[in-house]
This record gives C-alpha cells, sequence and structure tokens, in this order.
C-alpha cells in the first residue's frame, strides 16, 4: 500500500493524525500533512483508509 | 387547502426548520422521512421566506461540501441566511472566515491552522485539565443542586478562549461578559457596547502584540503574518473574533447536551467511566448523535450541479443536515441509539466537511474529552436535578443547546 498526500487541496484538518498517528503528522510551520510511512505496513491499512475517508477535502489516497 | 396541496402535500416547500416531536433534543422525525423519500427536496425558510434545497443524504452533504462550485458567500441573494443580519452592512464589513472562498478563504484559514493542530492542542490538554478540576471543584464545594451550564460548560471554553488568545487578567472580565452575552439573551444595547468594547480589546491586543510579541495565539499570528504578509491587522481582528463567536456557543451547548446525554444513558456513561482512554471515539460518537449544529451549514451554487440526482441550479441556495447525514442508516448502523462503542462514529459531519470544516475542531474534541472523562470519574453519582421536559432548552437556535442544566449527586 502506497499513500498519496496532496499538500495544495490539504486544510491542516488534523482528522488523518488523530485516525493514523504512526503514518501522518502535521508541519509544524503550516499545519499541513506529513507523511511519515510512504508505504505503511498492511496492519495499518483500516486505518489509513479511514484517514482517506474523514479528511474533508481529499488531500489523501491510496494506490494499491 | 386546494385539491393539489392535499393530494400531493410535497409541491409546496415545507417550512424549515422542520417541526420536533418528543424530546427536544431528537432530529425532527420528518428527517428520516425526506432521507428516504426525497433527500433533495424543497425549503422555504421560517426566518425570511426564502426558498432553498434541504440536503438530508450523508453522501449527497459530503459531495456537496467538497464541491468549489457551491459558495459560502452570505451576500449572494440566493444565500439561504437564517439568523438577522444588518443586511445594510453586506459589502462595506469584511466577511468572517465562514463566509469566504477561496483564495482568501484558504489565505485567512491556513493563518490560523497551525495554531490548532493536534500536536498544540495536545500540549493544551494539561492546562485544560486544571481549568475544569477547578470548575469540577468548585461544584463539589457549592454541594448539589448546581447549574452546570454556568459552573461547568460555559467557564471551560471561556477560560481556554481567553489564555489561547493572550486576553491578560486584568481584561478577562469584560472578554468573559462578553463571550457570555453570546450566548444568552442579552439586550442590542448590552451587545453593541460589549462589541465595542472588545473590539477595542482586541485592537489594543493586536497593537501591543506587535511591539510585545508574547506566547499566545495572537502574537503567533503576527508572527506567521509578517514573513508572508497576507492579512492587515483588521483581518487578524476579524479572524480572533471569529475564532472566538464561532467556538465559544458551540462548545458551551456541545459540553451541556454531551453531559445531558450521558445522563440519559447511564450504561453508556458508567463505559466512558472504565474506558478513558477511549474517549476520543466517544466523543465522536457524541457529536454524531447531538448533532448540535445541525442547519447552519449553508451555501448558494455558483453554476448548475446536479445533486442527488437533482438539478441544482446556479444561484440557488443549499441547506445540509448534518443531524439527518449523522442519523443516515446507510452509514450509521442503527443510527438512533447512542454506542460509543460505535466504530465508524468519526465518520460523523458533526463538525461539518470540506474546506469550512470547523477550524477548532481538534481543540473542541479535546476539551469534551476531557470534561466528560473528569466529570463522570469526580462525580460519579451525578444525576438530572429536573424532569427531561422542564429542561429550558434554546429554542429556535442555529445551535442546540440549553440555558441552564440543574443537577445533583
Amino acid at each position: 500500500m502506497r499513500v498519496i498526500v496532496d499538500r495544495e487541496r490539504c486544510v491542516a484538518a488534523g482528522s488523518c493524525v488523530i485516525t493514523s498517528p504512526a503514518v501522518f503528522d502535521q508541519n509544524d510551520e503550516d499545519g499541513k500533512v506529513v507523511l511519515l510511512i510512504g508505504t505503511p505496513d498492511e496492519k495499518l491499512r483500516e486505518e489509513v483508509l479511514e484517514s482517506v475517508n474523514v479528511c474533508p477535502v481529499a488531500a489523501l489516497s491510496v494506490a494499491d | 387547502m386546494s385539491d393539489l396541496v392535499d393530494t400531493c402535500p410535497h409541491a409546496q416547500p415545507r417550512p424549515f426548520p422542520l417541526e420536533r416531536t418528543g424530546c427536544p433534543l431528537d432530529p425532527a422525525p420528518e428527517y428520516a422521512v425526506l432521507r428516504e423519500t426525497e433527500p433533495v427536496s424543497r425549503v422555504k425558510l421560517k426566518f425570511n421566506g426564502r426558498e432553498a434545497w434541504l440536503l438530508t443524504r450523508y453522501e449527497d452533504v459530503r459531495q456537496m461540501l467538497v464541491d468549489p462550485r457551491f459558495s459560502s458567500n452570505m451576500a449572494d441573494p440566493g444565500y439561504p441566511l437564517q439568523f438577522a443580519f444588518p443586511m445594510e452592512l453586506l459589502g462595506k464589513v469584511k466577511p468572517a472566515l465562514l463566509h469566504m472562498d477561496p483564495p482568501e478563504h484558504t489565505a485567512h484559514r491556513m493563518m490560523l491552522m497551525p495554531e490548532l493542530s493536534v500536536k498544540r492542542v495536545e500540549a493544551m490538554r494539561p492546562r485544560t485539565q486544571e481549568i475544569v478540576d477547578e470548575c469540577i471543584d468548585a461544584m463539589l464545594s457549592h454541594g448539589g443542586p448546581v447549574d452546570l451550564v454556568s459552573m461547568l460548560s460555559m467557564p471551560v471554553p471561556s477560560i481556554g478562549m481567553c489564555e489561547l488568545v493572550g486576553v491578560p487578567q486584568e481584561s478577562a472580565d469584560l472578554f468573559h461578559r462578553w463571550v457570555t452575552l453570546l450566548v444568552t439573551q442579552g439586550s442590542a444595547e448590552e451587545h453593541a457596547s460589549a462589541n465595542a468594547e472588545v473590539e477595542m480589546l482586541l485592537h489594543q491586543l493586536i497593537a501591543d502584540r506587535q511591539k510585545n510579541p508574547g506566547d499566545d495565539l495572537i502574537s503567533s499570528l503576527l508572527k506567521r503574518n509578517a514573513t508572508e504578509n497576507e492579512l492587515e491587522p483588521a483581518d487578524i481582528s476579524a479572524l480572533v473574533r471569529a475564532m472566538i463567536a464561532a467556538g465559544h456557543e458551540s462548545t458551551v451547548n456541545g459540553i451541556s447536551v454531551g453531559a445531558l446525554v450521558l445522563l440519559q444513558h447511564p450504561e453508556q456513561a458508567d463505559w466512558l467511566r472504565a474506558h478513558p482512554e477511549l474517549s476520543g471515539q466517544a466523543v465522536d460518537e457524541l457529536s454524531r448523535y447531538s448533532s448540535i449544529s445541525d442547519h447552519g451549514t449553508v451555501r448558494v451554487a455558483l453554476e448548475d450541479v446536479e445533486i442527488g440526482g437533482r438539478l441544482i441550479r446556479a444561484g440557488e441556495g443549499v441547506i445540509c443536515s448534518l443531524s439527518a447525514s449523522n442519523h443516515d442508516p446507510a452509514v450509521f448502523k442503527d443510527p438512533n441509539t447512542l454506542d460509543l462503542t460505535r466504530r465508524e462514529a468519526r465518520h460523523n459531519v458533526a463538525f461539518g466537511f470540506g474546506r469550512h470544516q470547523c477550524a477548532g475542531q481538534m481543540l473542541v474534541r479535546m476539551q469534551l474529552e476531557v470534561v466528560f472523562t473528569t466529570l463522570l470519574r469526580r462525580i460519579p453519582g451525578l444525576r438530572l436535578d429536573a424532569a427531561l421536559d422542564e429542561l429550558p432548552f434554546k429554542a429556535n437556535a442555529l445551535i442546540d443547546g440549553l440555558h441552564e442544566l440543574p443537577v445533583t449527586w
């Protein structure tokens, strides 16, 4: 699983950080998403997909 | 009544907000019918007679709120305005964050967001715990019965906001009076004079922090703006006022209503008392279940757009029912049941969706987590000290709440 973040779209809501804290963080300067793990372990798939779902501006996606 | 109306009652737009029955906090029963039979329907606002579309399905609401072809511009004649606003000021005063569109909205919002990140909010948790403990100390030393609204729901967000913004101690009384007026029925004169005083206070604070920066939100906004140089001092003041105005009443009501819901579901309260580490999930579900800000999320179409199989034409207004969305059985199984262990609770849209989703969401969540877990732990025998139907609910308000919540133990 590969995670793709679109920093242009990101509005720093923080939903991904509370949903999947091992994978997502926020930049201190602008609050936007920081990807901690680009290819997370399979066991994180469910929470990563949940982060994709709850992102209010569709800034996250997953490939394969 | 004509035959047409009798035989086809939905040809006429429904008066909105819809009538509620039973407990004043339960969603209007007609939402469930509309969601099934007419998920994109016509309504006529009781406030001003304007017509608009009402969305009641979760997926339709999310789709509309991420679509850039819908605007938040309240000056647009099709905008479903639901509160009194001096119309002569439209176009003269700067719009609040809530009523901006990109790119202006993006510039203003992103100035604020780093201050409300998950990390920054977590850093505020220990101080929030102290504030909540102090409020509960006062409740315990007073002894029951007490009014939970004035002793807990109002002071927690008020003190928290004061400290976040950096209002000095000597101005704290004025600040608390102003935020209290926001949630109570003060006279027009009281509102005008408190507004003018707070305007002056923020003006002075901004001027002071430009010279003597501190460890507070206004100083951080000024520092960030100095490098990015997007906003004027008046914009900073408007941003802070918008944050306070939008954040205070909803948090006060969120605490009052959430506490009432827990008191009505003692087995759920027991579960949360036993699982304080899962308070985030519990707050998600309480937010979903109560959906206190049901129909304040509105837009106006800039182009013709199809939503849920209906054509919404450019210039037409749209109202999202966040309560109906949060009770959509397509997403939330058995939606009228409060279940703090609900897995999908995070998917709720109680804080809105899209680029205008509540900027203070993480802060409010943290405050609610601390308030509910501490209240249940420290006053395990807490109970309502009035009949449910005697409670003073805020009638016809944009955000559901209570004027008072008598409790004892």
